[in-house]
């Protein structure tokens, strides 16, 4: 059945596959989730906190984002900030931003949401007396949180990031609609030229399950360590 | 040192924790809170350091009111040491870095200097060798004298003990204890809640028995053990005291 195939374009393509491809996924992949567990702390002590603005703020911002369709958010972020940029500064033309730092604005934003309701729910599984010992230590809100708080719920929810974390490197395939060199544009173009779209697809699919699946269970591992620590 | 008065605290629109209650520790006093549970206790040793807001009267620590909006808590609340029911030794750092964290972060000292002081109140509390292991793998007797010792490291004016040994299994209890008659004898100034009415006997200047959030009873220890003047706190004692 595979006779009509030629699946030596693979190999004649893996060094643009993954130098060019596979480097630009999992740079995108390792910012965003960076900057997506950094906003998304953020939102969580906003929600969290005794202001109740605050709070309402951050539980709009996070119910928006996880209503909208990942792919749209790129598609429109990449169009609008161009035009929202001028509006902003008054500059008599649209701004360039470029599409490598647009989506990853764009899904810093949007994994905070998400990232967001995992630190909470690490917050929230500290016991009330931790940062009540922080407190009569002397260690201001902030210093409770940076040393006491967050170091805990971070650990805790170390499985759950990391699992976020490998479905943020699936969906960064979807900067395709920028029409992105990810390791998923890359085989697309390359399967477009040699007219070898089942093969490369194919291919594509068969690197994204088999990372996804190791990055799985070295988190799996990872869980029934910390799990003895403890 | 420490000015508790007419203190009100309610819990949502309808229940009343504390009610007007009045009462103070002297410098070197050694003052034990008991009651029944629910009574209000905890709740009152906990506005001391203003670690439960409350909502009437005043208390002044040290000459400085606790309950201004201007007084700057946590450098109040650093002056104050404070043991808790469960310990709440910080799980993700060892012993030593427990003791060192505010030293560092709060009082400013060295990291040499915080260690040599953690080191030295850790082995007055017997528990030197460990130093380098986490708070889970230490007994809850070991546990609290860890906590005891990381509130002395910031050489308070005063120690606040809310329960203590509450959590703690019975054989634990007198290792524990022990480290608080030291520190009594010393003459250092405590609030002590606990059920403990040895260490009442022996250490304690004055008790102050609570129920239903109101001061009941606030007598010198011979006074109260002697001849407890209101019902309610007879009827305690001999509970407590009958096994």
């Amino acid at each position: 059945m595979f006779a009509n195939f030629d699946f030596d374009v693979i190999r004649r393509s893996l060094g643009y596959l993954f130098l060019d491809g596979m480097t630009f996924t999992l740079t995108l992949t390792a910012l965003s989730a960076v900057g997506g567990i950094i906003f998304g702390t953020l939102i969580a002590l906003m929600r969290l906190s005794g202001f109740r603005l605050l709070g309402r703020i951050a539980g709009l911002y996070v119910d928006f984002m996880r209503s909208l369709p990942l792919v749209l958010v790129i598609f429109w972020f990449y169009f609008l900030v161009p035009y929202v940029g001028q509006w902003v500064t008054g500059a008599s033309r649209p701004i360039a931003v470029g599409a490598f730092t647009s989506a990853l604005v764009t899904f810093i934003m949007f994994e905070a949401a998400y990232f967001s309701e995992i630190m909470r729910a690490g917050i929230q599984s500290i016991s009330k007396g931790q940062p009540a010992a922080a407190n009569a230590l002397g260690l201001t809100y902030a210093q409770t949180m940076r040393y006491v708080v967050l170091p805990q719920a971070f650990r805790n929810m170390l499985p759950v990031l990391l699992t976020q974390t490998i479905v943020l490197f699936q969906d960064t395939s979807l900067v395709y609609v920028l029409s992105m060199p990810d390791f998923l544009g890359a085989a697309s173009k390359v399967a477009q030229r040699d007219g070898r779209l089942v093969e490369m697809y194919l291919f594509a699919a068969v690197v994204y399950f088999t990372i996804s699946c190791a990055a799985s269970f070295a988190v799996r591992r990872l869980q029934a360590r910390i799990s003895i620590v403890r | 040192m420490i000015e508790i008065r007419h203190v009100d605290k309610w819990y949502g629109p309808t229940f009343q924790a504390l009610k007007a209650c009045t009462t103070s520790v002297a410098k070197g006093e050694v003052v034990v809170v008991c009651g029944p549970s629910g009574s209000g206790k905890s709740t009152l040793i906990k506005c001391v350091n203003a670690l439960e807001p409350f909502q009437g009267g005043e208390i002044i620590l040290d000459g400085i009111k606790v309950n201004d909006p201007k007084t700057d808590l946590p450098k109040l609340r650093a002056r104050v040491g404070m043991v808790f029911q469960h310990f709440e030794l910080f799980p993700h750092l060892k012993i030593i870095e427990n003791l060192c964290l505010a030293q560092e972060k709060v009082l400013g000292r060295s990291h040499d200097a915080a260690v040599a002081k953690a080191e030295m109140l850790l082995e007055r509390v017997g528990l030197k060798e460990h130093a380098r292991k986490y708070p889970a793998e230490l007994s809850g007797g070991q546990q609290q004298r860890v906590a005891i010792a990381r509130a002395l490291a910031m050489d308070p004016i005063a120690m606040l003990f809310d329960e203590p040994t509450s959590a703690l299994d019975p054989e634990m209890i007198s290792e524990v204890l022990d480290v608080m008659v030291d520190l009594a004898r010393e003459g250092m100034t405590m609030m002590v809640v606990t059920h403990e009415m040895g260490f009442a006997r022996k250490v304690a200047h004055r008790v102050i028995f609570m129920d239903r959030g109101e001061i009941v009873e606030d007598a010198k220890k011979e006074e109260f053990f002697g001849s407890p003047r209101s019902d309610r706190a007879q009827k305690f004692l001999s509970k407590i005291l009958s096994h």
